[in-house]
C-alpha cells in the first residue's frame, strides 16, 4: 500500500491502495464516482474511458503507479452541470437504451471532439471502435456526436 | 370510451396506507446508500411537493400537483420505466413533464407480474397499467364533485387539472389529493378511446436519461455502504467439474485487504428451487471477500484450488457430431404433422434440403453479474439487477431459512439483461456470502467468470426440406431441429398453415454446459435457418423472394391447414407488404445487394429488407428496413431504439459471436476473444416503419433481432452468390472477402 495523489475533475484527492491498484478501482471503489463503468478489465470495451492528461484513456489498464500528476476527468467531472454539447446530443437523440456503456462512449466522444471538430462517418467509427454497445446504439451514437459537433463549431 | 370492471386486480388500487411494506416505497434513496457526489439530476418542473398523497399503489399526488408513478418491472433497456408510467399518466390525464418515476418494490401482490422477459412487460402490463390510472382519476374526480358540490358527470379532466364548466370552477389534482385517497375504490372505471390518447404514441425521453449521461450511480454494481465488503466467486474452470479443496487457502487470507475465503453451495440438498435455479451447473463456489474489488480480483486469480471432474469434459466437436447423429433420427413425437409429408415427398418433382447450426453464445451484459447483500439474523437486503425478483427472493428465503417477509428485494436500473439475469444464481451467492461474513457485501463477477459462468444460447443445428409439384407449388415441407437440452423448432409458426403436406420434429440432446433464455429463446435460430430456406426456396422455383412469401401466407390467410397456427397471417403478410412498399424493393440503389426475412415472435410481426455493399469483396450492411407490428406504440421514440438494438444485436451475433469448449472449457473469457459487433460494423441507417393499426400493444424488446440474421444472409447470398448455413457468418469465405 502507498499513499498517493490525485487530481480528479478539479479536486485533489489523496488514496492509499496497492501500487498495482487500476484507476477504475481507485474512481469507483474509493472516491466514490462510479459514473466511469467496469466492463471488461482489459482494455477491450471501452467502458471505463476516462480522460487523463487531455486523452482518452482506458482506466481498467492503468495502474495508479503510472498515473503520475496527469489530471483526470471523468464522466461526472465532463461538464460542471452535466450540459457538455455531447451529453445534450444523447438527450436529444434519446441514445441509450441500458445505459450502462454510455459514460464511456460519451468521454471516448469528447476526446474526439477535442481533436477533430467535425468527424466524417469513418473518422466516428474508427475512434468510437473500442467502445462497445450491447445494447446496439451505434447509429444513434453516430448521429448524437455529429449533433454534438455542428453545436461546438 | 371502454367501460372496465377493476375486479382485475383490486388489490392493486387499494389506498398504499393499508399496503404491507409501504414505507418501503419510498425509503430508498441512492443519495443517501451510495454516498454519492453528484446532486440528483431531475428536478421537477412543479417543485418538491410539501406533502404526497397515495392514491394507490402505482401513484402518489403531491400537494402542488406532482405526480410519481412507480414503474412495477425491472429495467433492463427495454424502457418500461419510461413507457409503462407513460400508461398510467395517460388514463390519469395528467401532463408528462408534471410525473416523477420511481422504481416499484418487489411486491407481486399488488404489481403482478414483475418480471423482464419474453418481451411481455407491455403487453401484460398494459390492462392494468391503464386502470391503475383510470381508477386514480375517477377518484380525483369523485374528490373534486365532493368539494364542489357538483355530480361527477358533470366534471372533465385535462392535464392535472378538473373542470366544472357549468359554473366555471376549477381544481388541480393537487388541491384535491387528500380527499382522493380517502374515496371508494371504483367498481368499474372509463378507459380511454386510443384516438384520444395524449401521451401514448408520442415521443418521450429515457427518465434516467439525465442520470445515465453524468454517471450518476444507479446500476447494482455502483452500490456502496458503510462497512461494506466486496466479494467474488470462483467458478470451476470447466463444465463437468467442481471444486475440492483450496490449496493455498491460508495464503490467500493472509493477502493485503483479504477477509475470507470460503466454499458456499447455493442448491443444498432439500431446498426447494424456482425454475430460474435449475439450470445452474455451478451451485458450489470459492468464495473470495475482501475490502476492495481490486483484492478481491488480484487474490482469485492466485486461487489453486483442487478442481475435480464429475462428468465428461466436452468439446464443440463433440456437440457438432452429437447433433448431426441426433438429427439423423426421427422424433418419437412429432410437433406437428398435417397431411401425409412423406407421400407428399414421394410425389415431388423438385425437392431440396438444407442445414443450418448455429454456436453457443454467451450474453455479455455489459454489467457484469453483481449483487448487494446484507444479511442479518432475521433480514435480508438485497439490492441488485434481476429480471426474476420474485423468483430469487422466495430462493433466498428457503436458502437461509427466512420467511418471504423477512426478505427485501430492491430493483436497480440494469446493465442489460438479454435474458441473462433471469437466472439469479448470483443473488443466492451474495446473500450467502453476506450471511457467512455477517456484513453487507456487494458480490461482482469479472468479466471472465461472467463469460465462462454458463446459462448459454444453446448450439442448435436444423434441416429443412421442401418438395414442389410439376407446376412449381410447395407440396411438403418438413423442419426437423436439434439443439443442446432440447431443439429449436416452434411447430406451429409459418410456414405451418401454409403447406397442405408439414412435419415438424424436435430432438435435443443433453449436455452439462448449463444453458438458458438468450434474448428471442430459439426464434433468435430459428428466423436464420427458416428465412434463409425460404429465400431458397423461393430461388429454386425461380420466385421474387417477397412474392413466394407472401403467396404462402395468401394461402394461409384463404385456406389454413389446420387450426392451431401461432400467428395472424394477414398481419404477417401486412409487414411484408410494408417493407416492400418502404425499400422500393424493387428498384435497389446501384452497387446494392438486398436479402428480405420476416418472422413472427413475441406477439409481434417484422419483416426487414437489409442492403448490403460490397467494399473490396467483403459485404458491408448499409441500410436496413424494418417494418413492424407490435400492435399501439406506446412510445416511438424508445420503439424505434428498441427495433434498431435488435437488428444491431443479431448482425453482430451472426456475423461475429461464438463459445467454443474444449475439455469443457469455454475457449473464449474476454472481448479480446468473444467478438462482439462494434460501431464500424453497425448499418449506416436503419429505417423503422410501424403499423398504425390501434391493436392492443406486444412485444418490442426481442421481435427485431430473430429475422435480421437471415435478411443479412440472404443480402449477402445475392451480393457473392454463396449461401451461408453457418454462424458465426464471419468464418465463411463470402464474408471474408
Amino acid at each position: 500500500m502507498a499513499i498517493y495523489k490525485l487530481n480528479i475533475n478539479g479536486k485533489e484527492h489523496q488514496v492509499d491502495v496497492d501500487a498495482d491498484t487500476p484507476l477504475l478501482w481507485i474512481l469507483r471503489d474509493h472516491v466514490q464516482l462510479t459514473g466511469t463503468k467496469y466492463g471488461c478489465g482489459v482494455g477491450q470495451c471501452g467502458a471505463c474511458t476516462v480522460h487523463v492528461g487531455g486523452y482518452a484513456m482506458r482506466s481498467c489498464s492503468l495502474p495508479i503507479s503510472q498515473l503520475g500528476d496527469q489530471a483526470v476527468v471523468t464522466i461526472e467531472g465532463l461538464a460542471e452541470n452535466g450540459d457538455h454539447p455531447l451529453q445534450e446530443a444523447w438527450l436529444e437523440h434519446d441514445v441509450p437504451q441500458c445505459g450502462y456503456c454510455q459514460a464511456g462512449q460519451i468521454m471516448q466522444a469528447a476526446a474526439l471532439l477535442q481533436s477533430n471538430s467535425a468527424p466524417s462517418d469513418e473518422e466516428i467509427a474508427a475512434t468510437m471502435n473500442g467502445n462497445i454497445c450491447r445494447c446496439g446504439t451505434y447509429t444513434r451514437i453516430k448521429a448524437a456526436i455529429k449533433t454534438a459537433a455542428d453545436k461546438m463549431n | 370510451m371502454t367501460l372496465i370492471k377493476t375486479s382485475y386486480n383490486r388489490r392493486s388500487f387499494l389506498k398504499a396506507s393499508v399496503l404491507g411494506g409501504g414505507g418501503m416505497m419510498l425509503g430508498f434513496s441512492w443519495l443517501v446508500s451510495c454516498e454519492a457526489d453528484v446532486a440528483d439530476v431531475v428536478e421537477p418542473t412543479k417543485g418538491i411537493p410539501k406533502e404526497w398523497f397515495d392514491i394507490n399503489a402505482f401513484l402518489k399526488i403531491g400537494d402542488n400537483g406532482l405526480v410519481t408513478i412507480m414503474s412495477p418491472n425491472p429495467e433492463i433497456g427495454q424502457n418500461v420505466k419510461t413507457s409503462m408510467p407513460m400508461i398510467v399518466a395517460e388514463e390519469l390525464d395528467v401532463d408528462w413533464k408534471d410525473v416523477v418515476v420511481e422504481q416499484a418494490p418487489l411486491n407481486t401482490d399488488i404489481y403482478t407480474r414483475q418480471l423482464a422477459g419474453g418481451s411481455q412487460s407491455i403487453r401484460q402490463g398494459w390492462q392494468g397499467l391503464r386502470m391503475a390510472g383510470a381508477t386514480a382519476r375517477h377518484m380525483l374526480l369523485a374528490a373534486a364533485a365532493q368539494q364542489l358540490e357538483v355530480r361527477i358527470e358533470e366534471l372533465k379532466t385535462e392535464n392535472g387539472v378538473i373542470k366544472h364548466e357549468e359554473s366555471d370552477r376549477t381544481l388541480t389534482y393537487g388541491e384535491v389529493a387528500s380527499l382522493a385517497g380517502s374515496m371508494d375504490v371504483p367498481e368499474e372505471v372509463s378507459l380511454k378511446d386510443p384516438k384520444d390518447f395524449k401521451i401514448i404514441g408520442t415521443g418521450r425521453n429515457n427518465v434516467d436519461g439525465q442520470k445515465i449521461v453524468r454517471g450518476v450511480p444507479m446500476y447494482g454494481l455502483d452500490i456502496k455502504r458503510e462497512g461494506m465488503l466486496y466479494a467474488t466467486v470462483i467458478h470451476p474452470p470447466a463444465f463437468g467439474m467442481k471444486p475440492g479443496n483450496v490449496k493455498n487457502e491460508e495464503e490467500i487470507k493472509a493477502l493485503a485487504g483479504i477477509k475470507d475465503v470460503f466454499m458456499i453451495n447455493t442448491m443444498p440438498e432439500g431446498i426447494e428451487l424456482q425454475w430460474s435455479d435449475r439450470n445452474n451447473v455451478f451451485p458450489e463456489l470459492i468464495a473470495i471477500v475482501g475490502e476492495s474489488t481490486w483484492q478481491v480480483i488480484k487474490a482469485a486469480k492466485q486461487l489453486d484450488v483442487d478442481w475435480k471432474a464429475e462428468s465428461e469434459l466436452e468439446s464443440s466437436e463433440m456437440h457438432e457430431a452429437q447433433l448431426t447423429n441426433i438429427l439423423n433420427q426421427t422424433a418419437d413425437e412429432p410437433g406437428r404433422i398435417d397431411g401425409n409429408p412423406e407421400a407428399a415427398f414421394q410425389q415431388a418433382t423438385k425437392t431440396i434440403e438444407r442445414t443450418y447450426d448455429a454456436p453457443f453464445l454467451a450474453h455479455n451484459t455489459m454489467e457484469p453479474m453483481n449483487f448487494f447483500a446484507n444479511v442479518t439474523a432475521d433480514h435480508a437486503e438485497l439490492i441488485g439487477p434481476i429480471q426474476t425478483p420474485e423468483f430469487a427472493e422466495k430462493t433466498v428465503a428457503k436458502l437461509l431459512g427466512m420467511d418471504l417477509e423477512q426478505v427485501d428485494i430492491m430493483m436497480t436500473r440494469m446493465g442489460g439483461g438479454f435474458g441473462r439475469r433471469l437466472y439469479g444464481n448470483f443473488v443466492m451467492e451474495a446473500s450467502l456470502i453476506s450471511q457467512k461474513v455477517a456484513a453487507p457485501v456487494k458480490l461482482f463477477y469479472t468479466r471472465e467468470s461472467d463469460m465462462t459462468q454458463g446459462t448459454y444460447r444453446p448450439a442448435y443445428k436444423v434441416k429443412y426440406r421442401a418438395g414442389f409439384d410439376e407446376n412449381n407449388q410447395l407440396i411438403a415441407f418438413h423442419v426437423k431441429g436439434a439443439g443442446i437440452h432440447g431443439g429449436p423448432v416452434f411447430a406451429n409458426r409459418f410456414p405451418a398453415g401454409a403447406v397442405d403436406n408439414y412435419l415438424a420434429e424436435n430432438l435435443g440432446m443433453q449436455s452439462n454446459i448449463s444453458t438458458g433464455a438468450w434474448r428471442a429463446p430459439r426464434s433468435n435460430f430459428m428466423a436464420f435457418a427458416e428465412q434463409c430456406f425460404l429465400d431458397e426456396c423461393a430461388a429454386a422455383v425461380g420466385q421474387d423472394p417477397i412474392e413466394f412469401r407472401l403467396q404462402l401466407l395468401e394461402r394461409a390467410i384463404n385456406k389454413p391447414v389446420g387450426d392451431n397456427n401461432d400467428y395472424d397471417a394477414e398481419r404477417y403478410a401486412g409487414v411484408l407488404k410494408l417493407v416492400k412498399e418502404k425499400s422500393d424493393w424493387a428498384n435497389p440503389p446501384s452497387g446494392i445487394h438486398r436479402g428480405v426475412s420476416a418472422y413472427f415472435c413475441h406477439n409481434s410481426y417484422v419483416a426487414q429488407v437489409v442492403d448490403v455493399e460490397l467494399v473490396k469483396g467483403r459485404p458491408k450492411v448499409k441500410d436496413v428496413h424494418c417494418a413492424v407490428d407490435c400492435g399501439i406504440v406506446i412510445n416511438p421514440l424508445a420503439a424505434k431504439n428498441q427495433i434498431e438494438g435488435g437488428i444491431v444485436d443479431g448482425i453482430g451475433h451472426a456475423m461475429y459471436s461464438q463459445i467454443t469448449f474444449k475439455e469443457g472449457k469455454p475457449e473464449q473469457q474476454n472481448f479480446d476473444e468473444y467478438r462482439l459487433i462494434r460501431h464500424s460494423e453497425a448499418p449506416e441507417n436503419i429505417y423503422t416503419y410501424f403499423v398504425d393499426n390501434g391493436i392492443d400493444p406486444t412485444g418490442l424488446g426481442e421481435p427485431s433481432l430473430p429475422p435480421i440474421m437471415a435478411a443479412v444472409a440472404n443480402a449477402i447470398a445475392a451480393a457473392k452468390g454463396e449461401r451461408l448455413y453457418q454462424q458465426p457468418f464471419i468464418s465463411s469465405e463470402a464474408v471474408l472477402g
